[in-house]
């Protein structure tokens, strides 16, 4: 079974088309991997769906970096 | 005022019978259908359950194709075209391929110069049906937020924008299976009239999804050939029952002559002619007297008299009304000429092809073009019993074999839904 922070990492490499190395846990989705107002939606859409859980509009807002997605998940899935 | 003439400098086909142009043109000419069983979806509670897909097309490798690409800029491609409906990409690789032929560099100085007309018949249906039914099973939250801009029509003219810096005027022009003929047309309008240097025209179409198969299917608009579907499409066969449906994309890079030359392009083709009309008959059925009118305003804005025209690329669809009514205006609009056998021939690139709605025109457009450039009048296939009514108006219908034939005028046309036609006049280079 994969850790949630791979599980994540696994996601945005998919979502955001960029290389697992540039993944690191700091990145930043817009200023680091390059993501836009689209992008960071869909990418909360798929995290919800991977983890089974609801993420709020105003609670997204504030995912803005791997760490901070990470963080929610842990605090917030089931699993 | 005398105007700037437009020339044809790049050309890309994404079809049923190829998706580069020397393979396309190798099946028209020897008549290798593109039909075959429906694999998008399955079809088989339908009346009609063959179709023209696009085969062996990953729209990645296919944007790509003879290019030396880096990883980013393939992975920036790659995550962009997952969120896009089918007949955006076809759209995108065709005009992208029609773009590089040309050879024109987009830079600064040109670039506002430079612009886009590419629309669709119907366009993101595939999305916009999977989200219907993805709205309906789990609610307004898992709609994706690129539902929108992956199924719009204009899709196609914006992303091949912002993909080679093309900052000219931006349009879609929409009407049903005139779309492309009109949105070539247009372009060649607005380069006239100094609005654009150059322009990348035509349409793109993915409409095999399941609601507009239905739909025609209801409308008793298509074959039931299903145990026969490369002879299923036959224009003005007695045995004809209706249209094949088709995917795939036609697109033109279109330049004003002095700008091309400027620039040392290679010309394929003049485009001298373009016509429109509205029947004001009947939403599917045509009136006849429509198709004449779009014919007679393409010569006449080519300045040509109808015995200047050797080929006529016909809408022919292999409909029962459409295909006789077509054939009675091209030979009422050129006469007596129409029956000099030599002089002038008509024929159905559908009979191959299938009907491809708003990519139709492009990708007839292009093979009115090789006709020129080659000098062979691709044939009607599945022409074994012509409609009597057809064989009495005595014109060469080209059947079953293509001809060569050293032909300068050729006329491509396109009617659609609405009553709404549209006919191309090109010139050999």
């Amino acid at each position: 079974m994969s850790t949630i922070e791979e599980r994540v990492k696994k996601i945005v490499i998919e979502q955001l088309g960029v290389k697992e190395d540039e993944v690191t846990t700091n990145a930043s989705f817009v200023d680091d991997l390059g993501a836009d107002s689209l992008d960071t939606v869909e990418l909360v859409m798929a995290l919800e769906e991977e983890f089974e859980t609801e993420i709020p509009d105003e609670e997204a807002e504030k995912i803005t970096t791997v760490q901070q997605a990470v963080d929610y998940i842990k605090a917030h899935s089931k699993d | 005022m005398s105007k700037r003439r437009v020339v044809v400098t790049g050309m890309g086909i994404i079809s049923p019978v190829g998706n580069d142009i020397a393979t396309a043109w190798q099946n028209i000419v020897e008549g290798r259908s593109g039909i075959g069983p429906v694999t998008s979806f399955d079809a088989s509670a339908y009346a009609t359950r063959i179709a023209g897909e696009v085969r062996d097309f990953d729209p990645v490798d296919a944007y790509f194709a003879g290019t030396d690409t880096p990883d980013d800029e393939r992975r920036a491609i790659a995550k962009d075209f997952k969120r896009m409906d089918p007949f955006i990409h076809y759209g995108i690789v065709a005009g992208t391929h029609a773009f590089r032929q040309s050879g024109l560099v987009v830079d600064e100085q040109n670039a506002a110069r430079v612009g886009i007309a590419a629309g669709a018949g119907i366009g993101g249906l595939h999305t916009i049906e999977s989200t219907a039914l993805e709205l309906a099973e789990r609610g307004p939250r898992k709609v994706s937020p690129f539902y929108v801009p992956s199924s719009i029509i204009n899709m196609v003219a914006g992303n091949l924008s912002i993909y080679h810096g093309i900052k000219g005027p931006n349009i879609a022009l929409v009407s049903a299976c005139t779309t492309a003929t009109h949105n070539i047309g247009m372009a060649m309008r607005l380069i006239q009239y100094g609005d654009a240097d150059a322009m990348l025209a035509g349409g793109s179409e993915f409409a095999t999804t399941p609601t507009a198969m239905a739909g025609f299917c209801s409308a008793k608009a298509m074959s039931t050939r299903n145990d026969d579907p490369t002879h299923a499409s036959r224009p003005w066969d007695v045995g004809r029952d209706g249209f094949l449906l088709s995917n795939g994309a036609g697109m033109l890079m279109l330049e004003e002559y002095e700008f091309a030359k400027a620039r040392g392009a290679n010309i394929l083709a003049e485009l001298t002619g373009f016509g429109m009309s509205g029947d004001a008959y009947h939403i599917t059925s045509p009136s006849g007297d429509g198709a004449e009118l779009a014919m007679l305003n393409a010569l006449h804005d080519a300045h040509l008299q109808p015995s200047d025209v050797q080929y006529v690329n016909a809408h022919g669809t292999s409909t029962p009304v459409g295909d006789l009514g077509e054939a009675k205006a091209i030979r009422s609009v050129f006469g007596e000429h129409a029956t000099q056998k030599g002089k002038f021939a008509v024929s159905s690139t559908k009979s191959v092809t299938g009907h491809l709605l708003g990519a139709a025109g492009g990708v007839e457009a292009i093979f009115s073009i090789m006709a020129l450039r080659e000098g062979v009048l691709p044939p009607t296939m599945n022409l074994v019993d012509v409609d009597p009514e057809v064989a009495a108006l005595g014109m060469d219908l080209v059947p079953n074999q293509a001809e060569k034939a050293s032909i300068d005028i050729a006329m491509s046309n396109s009617f659609g839904f609405g009553g709404t036609n549209g006919s191309l006049v090109f010139r050999r280079a």
